[in-house]
């Protein structure tokens, strides 16, 4: 048995794989801070299935990435319950169940790329030729062969964070967390990167939940977008997308595609009505 | 989407000359020779009026200013000896004498060269385990760091006789207690400076170990103690400056036998003044070597680690 066997028959009981891989209900989460107590998420419940594609799309500053943070026992929650796998985020997160990726690929500067992506199996205790063989698989992914040996600083923006979601899958986790990965990317490598990771998701069949706040890009990505609205932050609308699952960037120029986007715009302009 | 990697900037070894002229040397060769002219006009207004009383009780009248001038370059136990005659008893003395010999300039360097180094090596060593320490353990930080600050508030002039003292009370003599002195001196600026650099990591570098949920020791191996060496090697070079100096300091109350504390004591006792500026000079020397290879030490450390040329 590998290492990598022995962790995923580590998390305990196949009740696992009947239940949702995430469950929020109740939830409620307040920062308390110097002047006024902030209400970062409002009575959020939600349920993302084993294979969906859930994309987090509002205005920044309406508690995406707290959520996703509860999700990954980053943060704690004020109230409310959320499993993951059928248990709670830190057991979890102990087990090692989700990769997560960054708004900024956080790479660490004194690594070459090749012990970047190596450093979760070398934490997790994987033997040196597995990290190898896993390392230039997951380099074969997002199409970094070649660049082992470089150091961050030599990668551009969107090469570094392709390392970063090369280190998250290294270790093959059944559940990904992304944080606006592409967000400081430009639009034309934020496209291939999308179709890329869009295919990746079809081969894999692995969770993904991803933060935006690009409609295009939601729409084009998700089986289920969820859309959010601030002060307090909480869901306005959960949108079932019925697009085809190998689906390509031409059908952005659909009728499907624009009712979508169409009913994600009504979300978040109904979100905003509700302030000022 | 294949994409090239983006070319690596060339490496800076190329035109050293070019380098020196443009960078610091031109600035600091001037700055030299500024010098060495203040240092030639002071030794002749310094030795000046010993020189008079000396013609006077020699009954020499009529001395021309010239001669007062070469005389003044040229005195055996001057107020202020001349560059030269300091130069040239540094040539006697590290590169004419047989560096084991007691006179040689080399031999003196040695001995204390060894006790600042033990000393660093002490004193980084305790600089890092106090960092480490307030990092990890709350409590240490509010217990341990008004201690810290508080003793190095206290003169190293005052506190290293009694060091050397009570050492030697319980049978502990030569180069240890130096040694202690320059630990002494060593530690605080480890301290500071790896307490910065063990809490440098970003949060989101913090928060990507605690998705592997990692352990405490592997954050640190794998996460701070990269992220602090460019801090401690920051401080080392401040450290191993301060070494030379305790091993000095602790060879002065002592009236020890060797070492560059004792050529300075031994030149003021017997106003050898240009040993005493030979001396000095050599300090300076060591000194600076040692800064130079923690900086070398640095240099290979940080350029293995990735960092741009
Ligand atoms: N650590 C924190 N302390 C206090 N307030 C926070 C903290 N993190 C986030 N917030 C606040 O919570 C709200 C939601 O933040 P965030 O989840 O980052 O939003 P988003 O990712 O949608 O832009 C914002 O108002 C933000 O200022
Ligand atoms: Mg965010």
């Amino acid at each position: 048995m590998t290492a990598m066997a022995k962790m995923q028959a580590g998390i305990p009981g196949a009740a696992i794989y009947d239940r949702p891989v995430v469950e929020v209900s109740g939830l409620n989460l307040v920062f308390e801070t110097a002047d006024a107590p902030v209400y970062a998420l409002s009575d959020v419940n939600l349920t993302i299935n084993k294979g969906d594609f859930v994309s987090f799309i509002g205005p920044s500053g309406c508690g995406k990435t707290t959520l996703m943070r509860v999700i990954a026992d980053l943060q704690k929650p004020t109230s409310g319950d959320v499993r993951v796998n059928g248990i709670s985020p830190e057991a979890a997160r102990l087990a090692r169940a989700y990769g997560y990726v960054f708004q900024a690929a956080a790479l660490y500067p004194w690594r070459t790329v090749l012990r970047n992506i190596t450093l979760p199996l070398e934490i997790m205790g994987v033997a040196k030729a597995e990290r190898l063989e896993r390392a230039a698989r997951v380099l074969d992914l997002v199409n970094l062969k070649g660049f082992e040996r470089k150091f961050p600083w030599q990668l551009s923006g969107g090469m570094q964070q392709r390392v970063s979601i090369a280190r998250a899958l290294s270790f093959d986790p059944e559940l990904m967390l992304m944080d606006e990965p592409f967000g400081a990317l430009d639009e034309i490598i934020r496209d291939h990167l999308n179709e890329q990771l869009l295919r990746l998701w079809e081969r894999t069949n692995k969770t993904v939940v991803f933060v935006t706040h690009s409609i295009p890009e939601a729409v084009f990505l998700s089986t289920k977008i969820v859309v959010m609205s601030p002060r307090p932050g909480r869901i306005i609308d959960i949108i079932e997308s019925d697009l085809p699952a190998n689906r390509t960037l031409d059908i952005r120029e659909s009728q499907r595609f624009a009712e979508i986007a169409h009913r994600v715009r009504e979300g978040l302009r109904a979100g905003h009505s509700y302030e000022d | 989407m294949r994409t090239e990697a983006l070319p690596r900037p060339r490496a800076a070894e190329d035109g050293l000359v070019a380098r020196l002229v443009a960078g610091s040397t031109l600035p600091i060769l001037t700055i030299a020779a500024a010098v060495v002219l203040i240092w030639y006009v002071a030794a002749i207004f310094l030795n000046a009026p010993v020189l008079r009383d000396s013609y006077e009780r020699a009954g020499r009248a009529g001395v021309t200013t010239q001669e007062l001038i070469a005389d003044a370059w040229a005195m055996e136990r001057p107020i202020l000896p001349a560059p030269h005659q300091v130069a040239f008893e540094l040539n006697k003395t590290v590169f004419q004498i047989d560096p084991t010999s007691r006179r040689s300039l080399v031999y003196h360097a040695w001995v204390t060269l060894s006790s600042a180094l033990l000393g660093f090596a002490m004193g980084a060593l305790l600089g890092i385990v106090l960092a480490v320490g307030i990092v990890h353990v709350r409590t240490l930080e509010r217990s341990l760091m008004p201690w810290i600050i508080a003793s190095q508030t206290i003169p190293i002039l005052a506190i290293a006789p009694m060091i050397i003292v009570v050492l030697a009370a319980v049978g502990i003599v030569g180069l240890v207690p130096k040694a202690f002195i320059s630990a002494y001196l060593c530690f605080f600026p480890v301290t500071i400076g790896m307490v910065k650099g063990l809490t440098s990591p970003e949060p989101i570098q913090l928060d990507l170990m605690r998705t592997y949920s990692a352990s405490t020791g592997q954050t640190f191996f794998m996460l701070r103690w990269p992220s602090a060496l460019p801090y401690l090697f920051a401080s080392l070079k401040v450290a191993v400056a301060l070494a030379v100096v305790g091993a000095i300091v602790g060879e002065l109350p002592t009236g020890a036998q060797a070492g560059i504390g004792a050529r300075l004591l031994a030149g003021s006792y017997y106003g050898q003044t240009i040993q005493i500026w030979a001396a000095l000079i050599g300090a300076a020397v060591l000194a600076g070597l040692s800064v130079a290879l923690v900086g070398l030490v640095e240099r290979i450390t940080l350029r293995h680690m990735g960092a741009r040329p």
